[in-house]
């Protein structure tokens, strides 16, 4: 190749290249292209912590300044995977403490993270910068204290939704005083109080101080104090919303607010007092998004506060909004893109709010901009998912949850199949899709014909036969993940498909009705993918081959099977698997 | 709808809990069902084997991890229902009546006024109130239902807003009408 660019300049256009499609594009085009592009990428994305091991990706890439892993499968959040299953973030620590000295980022989700790993990371990466643990869990407040100790050039800490074993406050206190590097801190999810005095200091000496999630132990009267010394806050999470109510906190929460003149995002709001709502519509105006789903507050109280936002781009609420609030936040927020409606009593026998199906035709109407949606209600139409699907062909995303399982459409008693249907023949742009209600083997007649953007797909208590299932292997040309409960789909799609799970990520199956053998099978047809069975009723050797597996967990690897597995779960075909590798 | 349950009976389905569609079969449907409406107590006989407590609004996890939502949010909007009810006192109060041999419990926020609440224990106990007057009290029925408030005293119900009742409600009891005929006149 005398012609080509010099090295040099190459890395320097790959440099522009920030998307892994593109850099993963790029290095197949020669050995040398591959070569320079190893070197100068800096930032790595492992969709799933087991289809790689810390081994190969450091061998591959031996300059990496950001890494982002994800580890259990999405079910995982709803108790499917049993404790001790896996994604241990330590064996990637150790390996990256070793070659990774410059590593300034690790960003994790659903992974198990123990103080040991925490600490090794404070010690090991002098300018480490973001810590983001989402949904992770393993550690206590220890940890965050080697953390704050440690890292003297920490930007970011973000414990988004983790499960911390929480030992004390005291973890914010050992931010040194010469500390002022801070620019997010997302403590919400954590119960202790911390010294509210550290926090004001910390808060101070901080200028560059962007995101403030507080926790729900910070009472509402305490706000003030810190707002004051943050006013270029961008995002800011209050603590547990309610005092008395006095005029003079009231005064002073109004007075802080109105001096953040950059507030876009809201959250927090447990135990809110509604009373304290207005201290903030000084700020709506600029508000973007707004997190009130732990907000327990009725639907005129909401639609007051809705009413100021008309630039809101994403709400996050309770079912407590009701069909007459959404219809106020059709008409108010035009610009909003997301929306959110969380159930505020999930295992109530009777619904306990009036939110229906019509809420959110009324937003898919009202809301041009509207591309992602995951909604809560008890009831729905065809001709509802029909409206929407026609409102909306914009959605990217939606993921709707009818509480009662195998709920037929309440007007007519039909599958919900036509409704859906509708949905994924009208949103072209369609990338993630949950379902639920009554459903036969047709609604994956459409899915797998039409969804051809869907990346991700979750199904619970649908289908009649194994044809649903084959429908969407067979379909579906972007499918990455698939996960499925509780449906009677088995052996006979699953083989027939088998080629399809390499194209994929992951396939989670449980409670359907795939056979230890089917697995066994798969395992042996396709070395490449992990097969493995979860089963805590003991080995499946010990029942007959015919008997379906309770979990069955399939995703592509390079690493093999892997060898941290606790005692419930089989990979399939190991030792052939073994002997390929 | 077959659910496609394709194996033979001696899979022993049920021993190894496997879920192929709703848990169970349309029987535990039906069981089900029947469950969900007995929430509705006021309207119905009462069933002198249906504890009221194990009858109370049953938590619907009987599915796991359905509906799907997470731990920490369950957790959240629980500890807050619990707050809100917790800052009545007056939820689930003894009933008793003179002669019966052993106490009742019930709810009385399932209630929506006194009317419902009468019935209900018209039915529970099998016995008659009759109607309030706010002069006569319960004079000339067989039973007149009091309650013992916050501070302690024995009162006639029906005399407070139904509202204030259920806040300062601390048990019932159902007395014979001529003891009761010294609460009445005020």
């Amino acid at each position: 190749m005398a012609y080509s660019f010099p090295e040099e300049v190459l890395e320097y256009v790959f440099a522009f290249l920030s998307s892994d499609k593109d850099r993963n594009a790029v290095s197949l085009v020669c050995k040398s292209w591959y070569e320079i592009e190893r070197w100068c990428r800096r930032r790595i994305f492992i969709g799933n912590c087991y289809a790689v091991s810390p081994q190969i990706v450091i061998r591959r890439f031996p300059e990496v300044s950001a890494v982002k892993i994800k580890g259990k499968p999405h079910f995982a959040d709803f108790n499917l995977v049993p404790e001790g299953w896996g994604a241990y973030l330590y064996p990637w620590i150790s390996a990256m403490a070793r070659s990774y000295p410059w590593l300034e980022e690790i960003k994790l989700k659903r992974m198990v993270v123990t103080d040991e790993s925490l600490e090794l990371i404070s010690k090991s990466f002098k300018n480490f910068k973001v810590l983001v643990l989402s949904s992770c869990e393993g550690f206590t407040t220890d940890g965050l204290a080697s953390i704050a100790a440690n890292c003297r050039n920490l930007r970011e800490l973000d414990l988004k939704e983790s499960e911390v074993e929480d030992l004390s406050g005291h973890w914010l206190s050992h931010f040194p005083d010469n500390f002022t590097s801070l620019v997010s801190l997302n403590m919400s999810c954590l119960g202790s109080e911390v010294s509210f005095s550290a926090l004001e200091r910390l808060v101070s000496r901080c200028p560059n101080l962007k995101t403030l999630r507080l926790n729900r132990a910070v009472p509402v009267e305490k706000l003030p104090s810190l707002l004051r010394r943050a006013p270029q806050l961008v995002e800011f999470g209050t603590g547990a919303y309610s005092a008395e109510i006095r005029t003079d906190i009231f005064s002073n929460l109004v007075e802080a607010f109105s001096g953040c003149k950059h507030l876009k995002s809201l959250s927090g709001f447990w135990d809110v007092v509604p009373a304290y709502l207005p201290a903030m519509y000084n700020v709506c105006s600029r508000i973007t998004s707004l997190n009130l789903s732990y907000a327990t507050v009725q639907s005129p109280d909401l639609v007051e506060l809705i009413s100021q936002c008309p630039n809101l781009k994403c709400l996050w609420v309770l079912d407590y909004i009701e069909d007459a609030g959404l219809k106020a936040l059709s008409s108010y927020c035009k610009d909003l893109q997301e929306l959110r409606v969380f159930p505020s009593d999930p295992y109530g026998a009777e619904p306990n709010v009036s939110l229906t199906e019509q809420g959110l035709v009324t937003v898919s109407a009202g809301c041009p901009k509207l591309q992602s949606v995951l909604y809560f209600c008890r009831q729905m139409s065809n001709a509802a998912l029909i409206a929407i699907a026609r409102n909306r062909p914009n959605l990217i995303r939606f993921r709707l949850c009818i509480i009662e399982p195998q709920a037929p459409d309440y007007l007519t008693l039909e599958p919900l199949d036509t409704g859906f249907g509708a949905i994924v023949e009208h949103c072209k742009q369609l990338r993630r899709l949950s379902l639920s209600g009554l459903l036969t083997d047709r609604v994956f007649e459409y899915i797998g014909t039409h969804a051809e953007k869907l990346e991700m797909l979750s199904i619970a208590f649908a289908g009649d036969s194994d044809l649903g299932l084959h429908y969407v292997l067979s379909g579906c040309e972007s499918l990455r993940k698939l996960e499925i409960r509780d449906c009677p789909f088995g052996d006979k799609a699953l083989l027939a498909n088998a080629a399809k799970l390499e194209t994929m990520r992951s396939l989670w199956m449980s409670s359907c009705s795939v056979s230890y053998g089917a697995c066994k099978l798969l395992g042996q047809k396709m070395p490449r993918l992990n097969v493995e069975v979860i089963d805590e009723r003991g080995p499946p050797d010990s029942r007959p081959e015919t008997c379906p597996v309770e979990k069955l967990y399939v995703y592509r690897t390079v690493a093999g099977p892997r060898v941290d597995k606790p005692d419930f779960v089989w990979t399939m075909d190991e030792d052939a698997a073994l002997r390929l590798s | 709808m077959e659910k496609g349950v394709a194996y033979d009976n001696d899979m022993n389905l049920k021993a190894t809990e496997l879920r192929l569609g709703l848990p169970g079969t349309d029987e535990s449907q039906k069981e089900y069902s029947s469950f969900v409406k007995s929430n509705k107590r006021s309207s119905e006989e009462m069933d002198s084997s249906c504890n009221e407590e194990e009858c109370a609004p049953a938590p619907k996890a009987l599915v796991v991890g359905w509906p799907p939502v997470r731990s920490y949010r369950k957790n959240v909007l629980q500890q807050q229902q619990k707050k809100s009810d917790s800052d009545v006192s007056g939820m689930y109060v003894k009933v008793s009546m003179d002669g019966a041999p052993y106490l009742r419990k019930i709810d009385i926020k399932v209630y929506k006024n006194y009317p419902d609440l009468l019935i209900a224990l018209e039915n529970m106990f099998k016995c008659s109130m009759g109607v309030y007057s706010e002069r006569e009290g319960y004079n000339g029925s067989e039973y007149a239902p009091t309650y013992e408030d916050k501070d302690g005293d024995w009162m006639l119900v029906g005399d407070v807003p139904w509202d204030m009742f259920v806040t300062s409600c601390k048990r019932l009891r159902i007395m014979k009408g001529s003891e009761a005929k010294g609460l009445g006149c005020q």
